[in-house]
């Protein structure tokens, strides 16, 4: 079931298209529910679409066709590393290693405590800060190095 | 119109069109796999890339409109080289195993490798493999074949109704797949393995059971719903081993039902009646045609020389012409008028007042450009999953559908206003929707004497009257800017309003309804030849019985033409009682069936693959076929076996060598479609039953029932299809009402309950469906488990099983 928040969050969504066109909502719905999950389950899945009165399937093609939406529950922070062309010149490998050595996971992996995530991301448009990773999503850190990859870490409790 | 030039032909194509429809249209080939004439564009397998002039790069020809003076070249150098590389591309993933792949032989693949694909591969990197998904009975999947020209999806998306299937994941690890583990369930699912140019999606009942080039196709027609679809079936030795649809933009387009594509299933099933049968002192004894006719025959004529109006004739309305015809002619040449095809009807009023054969009122084609369309009693996809395509088209261009029903189930479409009420009350919301149409300025100067006084008493009501008010001005077109001055109309009856005990109130006002709209008016029939039994006049004589009187008041003798009685009849109860109390049935049957028990003699006839001869589908249309196989056993066209019967009897007139002498006759060497065109017609000699139509009836406060057939239940030939009894479709028999309803009567969801209708009561289990309206419960017919009920539609009594304190 969506959470009352949820609905809430998606009517607004809903309010930028047309009445008859609640499908455009999809991407933005799915965000939502993720938001409050963490990741997507089958059920979220379908509780969007009926939400949004479009088919199951039609949802899922969405959900599995983006990088930034989970399938899978993920550790409480994911960390996704650019490793596309702006970011590999300025070493976002390096970061990436340090990464894992630091967590003891690859990347596609959870921490065992459940707390990290490790993942490789696709360019994130915001090349003049590279290398960068995203927190969960939403929270960038720009211009990294391996010093400030540990207090970052040490920052996520 | 612009004018292009394809490989230096010229040709002037209609403004808007694409390369491939212009090449299509000159017979200039261009590989395609993702292309479909009848599904959106997709372009995604860029199979077709041409050539344009003054372009830098291969276009696409499915996606790419024509403009004037453009010059396509499709077997360029460049054009092969661009085709050649996508042909790379496609096989890079494509596994090579094309002798073990049931497509092998019919693979769009295949063919287009053999010109354009690399006698060798470059690619030495390790294969990707997709797993298989179970999507259902009918369909089997070899998913790693997948080339995701996703016209599967399109096509369940844009003609089934329901997007079932859908392309998840992306690059290279994007497959095809159904939401997470449910099947494809439409009615309309065989076609996607038509469509599938690889071997991704094949037939699971016709798997690895015969090569493309070992089967002879002989066409046929199918003998289902009344759409007719010409069907082509594919015979190894002497079997059916499978039906492919017959394109005609007329009537099917290129697509056939489930129904009509595995039905075949039933032809060889081990319930065949494969040799005449006598019951000797209540124990079937095998027997020769020869005895087995002389005893028919004798039993008959004991019978008719006392009087012929002991015997009653039932015609399944899946017969063909020439058998219903024969059975007909047999009857009148016994002295008895006592024939009857329409055995799931319960209505009569009507009869003696219709002044032509009851068609669907306009052709099959003209429903997709119709505007606004009111639909009686019919639960669409269920009873004519084909034609509701049709519908769903016209919606999508823009028509408002209407619905009066007493079933809520979805038809996939938006419905633009609909009155779900119970059976009883459908009457009084069609007054109500009638009344609503009278007051508009438009009609109401031109209402007759009979029209006003009828409406004068309806009684406005506040429930259904508001989407009365709505369907009356969709139908009036004021509600949209419709073309007033030549109206796109329809009201449409479907095969509830036709199984409905007041068939014949619903009839005439839905015909006044029309009348006053400008609307065509007809009924969707029922089965594969319900125009045609009523042309040919299987019908009983005036004064004689019909369908329903024959079995109330029990003949002492019957001729049962491929029926069984208490599934194929409105009444079970009824049916089965008047034929344990019969002397003598005698019964034309296909099929072994528990249905016949109470026979005397079983003459085995053949199904429509075995036997030629003619239907007339709901639009008229004759269509005329040849058996595809020989007769099984002993069996015999049923046409053949009337004769027989018709000289043993020394009925004058029964000296036919061909199903085609007898359909001569039946047309009187006219030209059938001519002959036809004269005699359909929905107009009524005289108003009297809608003038004393009951309209302000109060709702009574008793249950009704309403006993809807179920799509894979319809007939003999497809209630013995296994591979449709195993799908979604084959609903579990229960007592279904409303939550509402459940909790008022005390109910459990899943509690056992005693269902009564007369003298006959069944036990079923109780569940919740929210499509039924209050006051009803929906039980399926046509079931032997529910065979001792009664009427389809009519009250019913039902109590909670009580469970005894041990």
């Amino acid at each position: 079931m969506l959470s009352a928040e949820s609905i809430a969050k998606i009517d607004r969504e809903l309010a930028k298209y047309p009445a008859n066109q609640r499908r455009s909502a999809v991407m933005s719905s799915l965000a939502i529910v993720q938001d409050e999950h963490g990741w997507l389950s089958k059920e979220s899945i379908s509780d969007v679409a009926a939400y949004l009165g479009i088919p199951d399937i039609a949802v899922l093609e969405v959900a599995s066709f983006y990088n930034m939406y989970e399938l899978k529950p993920t550790g409480k922070y994911k960390l996704t590393v650019c490793t596309n062309i702006s970011c590999m010149l300025r070493d976002a490998h390096g970061i990436v290693e340090h990464l894992e050595h630091r967590l003891g996971i690859h990347c596609g992996e959870t921490t065992a405590d459940g707390k990290f995530t490790l993942k490789e991301g696709e360019c994130m448009g915001a090349c003049g800060s590279a290398p960068l990773l995203l927190v969960n999503n939403k929270d960038m850190r720009e211009f990294l190095t391996n010093e400030k990859v540990d207090e970052m870490l040490e920052g996520l409790k | 119109m612009p004018t292009i030039e394809i490989d230096d032909k010229v040709i002037e194509v209609k403004a808007g069109s694409t390369i491939i429809e212009a090449a299509d249209s000159m017979g200039i080939p261009i590989p395609r796999f993702c292309y479909h004439k009848k599904l959106s564009v997709a372009a995604n397998c860029r199979m077709c890339l041409v050539q344009v002039e003054k372009m830098g790069k291969p276009l696409p020809a499915c996606a790419t409109p024509v403009t004037d003076g453009m010059k396509v070249f499709t077997r360029s150098q460049f054009a092969v080289k661009a085709q050649k590389s996508v042909m790379e591309f496609l096989l890079i993933n494509h596994p090579l195993d094309c002798p073990i792949c049931d497509q092998g032989g019919e693979c769009e693949l295949q063919d287009i490798a053999v010109g354009y694909g690399a006698s060798g591969s470059r690619y030495t990197e390790e294969k990707r493999v997709v797993l298989n998904k179970n999507i259902g009975p009918l369909i089997s999947t070899d998913m790693t074949r997948c080339i995701q020209c996703t016209r599967c999806v399109r096509f369940l998306k844009e003609v089934g109704g329901m997007m079932e299937l859908g392309m998840v994941g992306r690059g290279e690890h994007a497959e095809i797949t159904a939401y997470v583990d449910k099947s494809v369930d439409s009615e309309l699912s065989g076609n996607i393995i038509d469509l599938c140019p690889v071997g991704a999606l094949t037939s699971k009942p016709f798997r690895y059971s015969a090569r493309t080039w070992e089967l002879i196709r002989r066409h046929s027609i199918a003998p289902h719903d009344g759409l007719g679809s010409p069907i082509e079936m594919h015979v190894k030795g002497n079997t059916v081993m499978r039906v492919l649809p017959r394109e005609d933009e007329a009537i099917n387009e290129c697509w056939i039902s489930d129904r009509d594509r595995y039905s075949y299933e039933a032809l060889n099933s081990a319930d065949r009646l494969t040799t005449p049968m006598i019951k000797d002192n209540g124990v079937w004894v095998e027997t020769d045609w020869q005895s087995a006719l002389e005893f028919a025959a004798t039993r008959l004529n004991d019978i008719a020389r006392n009087n012929p109006q002991d015997i009653g004739v039932l015609v399944s309305p899946n017969s063909t012409m020439e058998e219903a015809y024969l059975a007909k002619k047999l009857a009148q040449g016994l002295g008895c008028g006592n024939v009857d095809h329409r055995l799931r009807q319960s209505d009569f009023r009507l009869d003696s007042k219709h002044i032509g054969t009851v068609w669907m009122g306009c052709n099959i084609s003209d429903v997709q450009s119709m505007e606004r369309v009111l639909v009686i009693g019919s639960n669409l996809r269920n009873e004519h999953p084909l034609l509701t395509h049709r519908l769903r088209k016209a919606v999508k261009a823009g028509a408002e559908l209407s619905l009066l029903n007493p079933i809520d189930d979805d038809p996939l479409m938006p419905v633009a206003h609909k009155t779900i009420c119970a059976p009883d009350a459908m009457v009084n919301a069609l007054a109500q929707i009638l009344k609503a149409m009278s007051v508009m300025p438009r009609y109401a100067g031109h209402l007759s004497p009979a029209v006003s006084n009828l409406i004068d008493k309806v009684k406005v009501q506040s429930g259904p009257q508001s989407s009365a008010q709505a369907i009356a001005e969709s139908l009036s077109g004021s509600s949209a800017s419709v073309d007033l001055v030549a109206p796109r109309a329809a009201v449409l009856l479907g095969n509830i309003a036709v199984h409905h005990p007041r068939y014949a109130e619903i009839y005439s006002l839905g015909e006044a309804i029309a009348e006053l709209c400008g609307a065509s008016f007809g009924v969707l029939s029922e089965a594969a030849n319900s125009v045609g039994a009523d042309f040919a006049q299987v019908l009983p004589n005036a004064d004689a019985m019909n369908a329903r009187t024959m079995l109330e008041s029990p003949r002492k003798g019957y001729l049962l033409v491929n029926v069984e009685p208490e599934l194929d009849c409105h009444n079970a109860h009824l049916a089965a009682k008047a034929m344990a109390e019969a002397e003598c049935v005698v019964a034309l049957t296909v099929f072994k069936s528990e249905a016949l028990r109470d026979a005397d003699v079983l003459l085995p006839i053949a199904p429509f693959s075995e036997t030629s001869g003619t239907f007339m589908n709901m639009e008229g249309r004759v269509q005329t076929f040849s058996a595809a196989v020989k007769p099984l056993g002993e069996c015999r066209p049923a046409w053949k076996v009337l004769r027989v019967l018709g000289n043993v009897l020394n009925i004058p007139g029964f000296d036919f060598d061909s199903s085609e002498q007898v359909s001569r006759e039946i047309f009187g060497g006219e030209d059938p479609s001519q002959l036809a065109s004269n005699r359909l017609n929905n107009h009524l000699y005289d108003s009297g039953v809608r003038d004393a139509a009951r309209v302000n009836d109060e709702t009574p406060n008793i249950l009704q029932r309403i006993g809807e057939i179920s799509l894979y239940q319809a007939d003999a030939l497809v209630r013995r299809a296994a591979p449709l009894q195993k799908t979604k479709y084959a609903v579990p028999l229960a007592a279904y009402m409303h939550h509402a309803q459940l909790a008022q009567l005390g109910f459990q969801a899943g509690g056992a309950v005693t269902v009564s209708q007369g003298n006959g009561s069944v036990s079923l289990m109780a569940q919740i469906d929210d499509h039924v309206p209050i006051g009803c419960i929906r039980i399926a017919a046509a079931l032997k488990e529910t065979a001792a009920l009664g009427d389809m539609f009519g009250p019913l009594e039902i109590k909670a099983v009580e469970i005894k304190a041990a």
